[in-house]
Order: C-alpha cells, then structure tokens, then sequence
C-alpha cells in the first residue's frame, strides 16, 4: 500500500464510499418520487387551473389532480398506483462501485415495494408473471452509470407510468401521410401529430420529451433523459428553444385538455434534444410524460446525503 | 352532481348523458388486462378450458357484475402479508385497452357501467347502447384521492395475476366520476378527438 501517502485523502474517502451503504437513502429517494411531486410540476399545475373555465370538466380534473398531490405528499402514498417503470441515472464519482450500488438500488426497491412506496410492477413477458417485489431481470429497475469528475454521488429517479409510456411514438422521416420531412419543419410535424393521436389516454396535460436523430434505440433514450430537467428551461440553441415553446403552443391549440375532456391545457412543456444520425436514418422520438411527471434527486457528499 | 348506488337499473343509465357528473357508491369489481383476456377466453368465447378456481370464480363474478360496475384498475394494497387488505392508491388505468373486449364482458354479465379512463371505441360505445350502459371517467393519476373513496375491501379473486391484475372486490363511497360515454351514441372521446384533429390538419399546412 506504498501510495497511500501520496493521495492518502483520496483514496480514503473513496474507501469510505465503498463501505457506506445506501440503501435506506435510496428507498427514502424512492418514497420522495413515488408520494411528492417536484414544485416546478406542480407550480404548472397549479397556474393551469386558471386556464381552465369555471365549472368544466377540465377545470375540474385539474382540481382534483392538486388535491391528490396534496394527499399523496402528506400520507406518503403513491401519486398514481402507477409506480412506473423507475428509471435511475446513477452519476458517481471514481472509485465508486458500480457493482455495489445497483445492489443496493435493487434492495431499496425491494424494500420500497415492502412499504407500499411501490405496487409491485414487473411482469415477466413471456410467462405473465409479476416478480412482486419491483425486480425483474437485470433491466428493470432500469440503472444507468454515468462516471462523473467531482465528488458528489448523484442518483436521479424517474417513475414513468405505463399509461403515458404507451403512447410515445417514434417517427423515421420523411413521413409522407403528414408532408413532414428532413428538417425541424417535419419535426414540428410529427410531434403535433404524435400528441393529437395521445389524445388524454397519457393522462394530460403532458410534457413531452422529443428526440431528433440517433438510432431507434438512443432516440428514445434520448427523449427521456432530456424529461430530468427542470419545466420551463429551454435548449441552449434558439432555434430548438424556439421550437419547444412553439410546439408546447400549438399543442394546446388543439383543444385536448386536462385527461382529453376538452380545455386549454394539453401540453405544459416541451424538451427537444439532438443526436448525431446516419445519414440514412432521421428519427424523431416523442415521449409523453403524464402530469404526475415523479422525478427526484438525491445527492450524497461525505457522510451528508441531501434531497431536492 | 348525481349520486348513484349500485346495483343500477336500465332506466337510470338511460337518463345519464355525455358530461353528467356522479358520485358512486357501493360495490364494484377492479377488472384489467389479464382479467378481461381470462373472462373472454374462459367463459365467452371459449377458447381455453377452465382451470383451478376458474368456475367457481365464475359463478362469484356473475353475480357480483349483475348491475355492477367494473373499474379499470391496479390498486396498490397493504396488508398483502396478513390479508387485511387496504387500497391506498387506486386510479384508474388507460381503458382503451379492454376495447376488444369490453362489450362482450358488459353484455354477458349485465354490467352497468365501465370506470376507466381515456375513453374507449366504437365497438364498446355500441355496446353501451345495447347492454345498456354508461363509460364512466375517472381522473388519471389521482390515486390517494380516489383511495380515499373505497371504504372497504371485500376481498380478492385471482391473486396469481400479480396486485396489480387480481380482481379486487371493493365497496366506495361518493366516488367522483364524469359520464363521457353514455347509452345514446355519446362519446366525449369522439368529439374532441374529430376537433383536434381538424386543428390538427391546419397547423399542418400552416408554412413553418
């Protein structure tokens, strides 16, 4: 062990953070996904209502949606008995163990399941059989590591309900039935035709993540990933932050609103985000997130682990 | 508001219109995907021979459906290891999925009404006008709200579909639900899906 002295700090601290387990913070990260919706959702929520007539259905829902978010904060109980495929983005420091964590990812969501923080959600494809305890495979709960520079171990949850899942779409253009082609234009195209075909069977108003390029499978990764950040914030090139609030503009136009009862409110964001391409392929990737849109971070710095 | 308790009589899913709000009280059965391809396959079509428990299920459900209502649901439940079952969160799920078989279910064992959400076809709307019955629409997502709702849980059939897929039997009480499909040919769903989809067809052409 002669280089113990030279980066002695260092290296100690990564062996602390190879004995420290989290699981019990990480089913606490869990509970605060599944029962308490993050405040910039629920602030667009809530600025929607007045949107919405007086008396109508629309307005309606959306009132009932608050006070659900209300109930589900103060009880610790799930938002939607759709606990959702979780999907973790693990950013972890050098030295962290990768192994380590997913299992003690997997055994809080165990343990998360235990405690009703969960409804027990995997179900084997082939035989029909749900796992009951949130495991199923090595895919689900979906963990993906990322190694990052600093000291900091960032876990980020997303619960995304099948509901909503169901009706992304992914688009390989051109798509001749809706004149959309190679560029933003049909980009703008297909996603305004992917959100009248969603109709409110995504549980609306949604935030829809859009992906443009890559192959079938990063594009729809892709159109996740870009739905961790926070509502309202706009990609750094203008011509996609154009086209997110333009997009986010002309969706509710069509008139869907609050679960497709008709009304104002349809789609409360857009996330667009590229990726480099074949040249023969150009697909656009459209993920709707419903309204109970759970993500939650948690943060963990020496010994302190801090929430969003 | 309208308040109604089940059983229902014909004559009061006849005067529910497109856009009446009600509040639900009484028994109904959570019935989803696995259920509906069970009752199909086993009982309706016959496609597949009853196995286990089937028949006696059977004979449970077709009297528990009789005027009932079934409720497109995959409640999360506590208790699950001593049987003192509670509901705490129970929204409804997207309907659309029941669409090819829902009509069938209705009409075989007289159901009165569908919970759900999202709205559902052509085929099941048809099937509410002869049945009759009524598409009852729930608010997504909203689940401890709606938990709050079930009073009691009466019991369960068909545990090895997974919580979620079981078929939950549950007693509610004012249980918050908008007609958006009713037993004269009206569809919510319909209307605003013909309506978006003609602004739809103009922002298309708008140049970009």
């Amino acid at each position: 062990m002669w280089y113990f002295p030279l980066i002695g700090s260092k290296i100690n601290a990564c062996l602390e953070a190879f004995m420290r387990d989290l699981t019990n913070e990480i089913v606490e990260l869990i509970r605060r996904t599944s029962s308490s919706l993050p405040p910039d959702v629920e602030k667009r929520l809530r600025e929607s209502i007045e949107k919405e007539a007086p008396g109508s259905a629309a307005r309606g829902a959306l009132e009932t949606i608050m006070k659900n978010i209300e109930l589900s904060r103060a009880n610790s109980t799930p938002i939607c008995q759709d606990t959702g495929t979780p999907i973790f983005y693990v950013h972890y420091p050098v030295g962290w163990s990768t192994i380590q964590l997913r299992r003690q990812i997997r055994a809080a969501m165990e343990e998360a399941t235990k405690k009703s923080f969960m409804r027990p959600n995997a179900v084997d494809a082939i035989y029909d059989k749900n796992s009951g305890n949130n495991l199923g495979g090595d895919d689900f709960p979906y963990i993906h590591f990322e190694e990052t520079e600093g000291d900091e171990l960032v876990i980020e949850l997303m619960l995304k309900g099948g509901g909503c899942e169901n009706v992304g779409r992914q688009y390989s253009l051109p798509d001749n039935s809706l004149g959309a082609g190679r560029d933003l234009a049909g980009v703008r195209k297909v996603v305004l035709d992917a959100v009248q075909k969603a109709q409110g069977l995504g549980c609306a108003p949604g935030i829809l993540g859009v992906s443009i390029g890559g192959d079938r499978g990063s594009s729809y990764i892709k159109s996740k990933e870009v739905l961790f950040s926070e509502m309202g914030t706009r990609n750094e090139d203008p011509k996609l932050a154009e086209l997110e609030e333009r997009l986010t503009e002309e969706a509710n136009e069509m008139g869907i609103g609050p679960m497709g009862f008709g009304g104002k409110t349809t789609v409360l964001d857009t996330k667009i985000t590229g990726l480099s391409r074949l040249p023969a392929s150009y697909f656009v990737s459209v993920s709707y997130m419903c309204w109970a849109y759970r993500r939650r971070k948690m943060t963990v710095k020496g010994n302190e682990t801090i929430y969003d | 508001m309208k308040h109604i308790t089940t059983p229902i009589s014909d004559e009061t899913i006849r005067e529910l219109k497109v856009g009446d709000s009600v509040a639900l009280s009484g028994m109904m059965v959570t019935a989803r995907d696995a259920a509906h391809k069970w009752m199909i396959e086993t009982f309706i079509r016959k496609t597949r021979p009853p196995q286990g428990d089937d028949m006696q299920v059977y004979e449970e459900l077709k009297k528990l459906f009789n005027g009932s209502i079934i409720y497109h649901c995959g409640p999360v439940v506590t208790g699950m290891d001593t049987g003192e079952y509670k509901i705490i969160a129970a929204g409804p799920t997207t309907s659309i999925r029941e669409e090819p078989y829902q009509a069938d279910v209705m009409e075989h064992f007289n159901v009165k009404g569908v919970i759900g959400k999202g709205g559902m076809g052509a085929k099941t709307l048809k099937g509410c006008e002869e049945t009759p019955g009524v598409y009852f629409h729930a608010i997504g997502g909203a689940a401890s709200f709606l938990a709050q709702t079930v009073t009691k849980v009466h019991g369960v059939f068909k545990l090895d579909f997974g919580v979620p897929e079981a078929i939950w039997l549950i007693e509610v009480k004012d249980f918050p639900v908008v007609v958006t499909m009713d037993s004269h040919g009206g569809s919510q769903h319909a209307v605003i899906d013909d309506a978006s989809k003609k602004v739809l067809d103009d922002l298309l052409k708008k140049p970009f």
